[in-house]
């Protein structure tokens, strides 16, 4: 049986440990809600980009002269994935769902004979990747010094893509970010960026036919890269609220993990007391009858 | 004929306004227009410059760098890589902005070149027009 003093201390433990988790479930929830409001904010503008563009990329299609971003290079050989996850851990299974769904994905591609490289946005996928492809990391954007993620962060690496792809270092890139369904679900999910995939209209009805000016190739070569940073942006707000929902909803069950355990321990605690009590008092009425 | 339509000013990290218009101001890259009701469906590219917009309650105005608008009979938007209401924008601001832009200048050739050069001389003309 372990002793009082053991027990004592290791109950103090475990509510200090409680507190951590408390106070850190209540940052998330605060920071839940900024993110929250960031993503919301940069929706309206997302939405309207991608539209536009979408209908401008259908418009030109497949034609002759359409642009590399939209036509692709040619080939698909070389598959590039930029998988963003956190800076920072202790947010349940966040940072593991997006690198599994990185990791499968590549599996995929190299079964299918193709190249991948993989460039990470977050300190977190970078350390549960290294290992397995140390030799297709072909870059690291750092954000760790950034607290809220601004659209230059995201022009920023989307500058550093479309070099890579002007370069012809790949074919294809891929996003891996989680998208932000609630506290409680964040959905693991992949986007093709380059060349730039839109998801066409349902419902079917004709859009307006608009005049374009410049032309619609010279709007669509100024928007398409501008499109990737968009892309961006929009990944790494719908991340950052995720980060933060699933840290909050961690925290949480960490807090409450913790007041079982104390609640246990007390119990315990209380128990060990009687036990000593109890035979201290054995021992007296004894030594008593002794005489 | 309708005398006012619904106008929105959208950047990737906020919705800058939105409402109704008599008017709205448009510096597009091929120059400027003035998007009113129900004008016909227009898509253009902006180009650094400054957004007027008549409503009601009288006139605002918007430096944009870039990004595009999008005008049909019923109304406006303006989607603007980098927005801010006139009163918010700094020397500093501007500065860092022309520094950049510099940059790109230095950074691209060839065609790429030709539209850094000519985003320059936008907003230099831009920083003249405002004064900072």
């Amino acid at each position: 049986m372990p002793n009082l003093k053991d027990l004592k201390t290791r109950i103090e433990s475990v509510k200090n440990t409680r507190k951590i988790t408390k106070a850190m479930q209540m940052v998330a929830a605060a920071k839940l809600r900024r993110a929250q409001d960031a993503a919301e904010a940069g929706r309206p503008y997302a939405e309207r980009f991608n539209a536009v563009l979408g209908g401008l990329a259908a418009s030109v299609g497949n034609a002759e002269g359409a642009p590399r971003l939209l036509a692709g290079s040619g080939s698909d050989k070389v598959h590039l994935l930029v998988v963003m996850t956190a800076e920072r851990g202790l947010c349940g299974g966040f940072n593991s769902s997006i690198a599994k769904l990185a990791r499968q994905k590549a599996e995929e591609l190299t079964n299918a004979g193709k190249t991948v490289k993989v460039l990470t946005v977050g300190k977190k996928g970078r350390e549960q990747l290294k290992r397995d492809y140390a030799d297709a990391m072909v870059g690291h954007v750092d954000l760790s010094e950034v607290k809220n993620v601004a659209y230059s962060n995201a022009q920023d690496i989307a500058r550093d893509l479309l070099a890579r792809f002007d370069d012809g270092e790949f074919d294809v890139a891929t996003i891996f970010f989680n998208r932000f369904e609630s506290v409680i679900s964040q959905i693991p999910t992949s986007q093709q960026v380059i060349p730039a995939a839109f998801e066409t209209d349902d419902d079917g009805s004709e859009s307006t036919v608009y005049d374009y000016e410049p032309s619609e190739e010279g709007i669509l070569t100024d928007l398409l890269p501008r499109g990737v940073a968009t892309q961006l942006f929009s990944a790494l707000l719908e991340n950052g609220a995720s980060e933060q929902g699933a840290r909050m909803s961690a925290m949480d069950n960490a807090t409450r993990n913790a007041g079982e355990m104390i609640d246990k321990l007390t119990i315990e605690f209380n128990r060990s007391r009687q036990a000593v009590i109890t035979n201290e008092l054995i021992e007296i009425i004894s030594g008593a009858e002794a005489l | 004929m309708a005398d006012t339509m619904q106008y929105d000013v959208v950047s990737p990290e906020r919705s800058l306004a939105s409402g109704q218009a008599s008017e709205v101001r448009i510096p597009g890259s091929e120059g400027d227009m003035t998007a009113m009701p129900d004008h016909a469906p227009v898509i253009t590219t902006l180009r650094p410059g400054i957004l007027t917009v008549v409503g009601a309650d009288g006139t605002s105005e918007f430096v944009v760098t870039g990004g595009f608008a999008e005008v049909t009979a019923a109304g406006a938007s303006i989607l603007a890589e980098m927005a801010m209401p006139k009163s918010e924008v700094t020397a500093e601001v501007f500065g860092s902005l022309i520094e950049e832009a510099e940059s790109a200048v230095q950074a691209t050739a060839n065609a790429a070149n030709d539209l850094a050069v000519k985003y320059l001389a936008d907003l230099q003309t831009l920083r003249g027009e405002l004064g900072v």
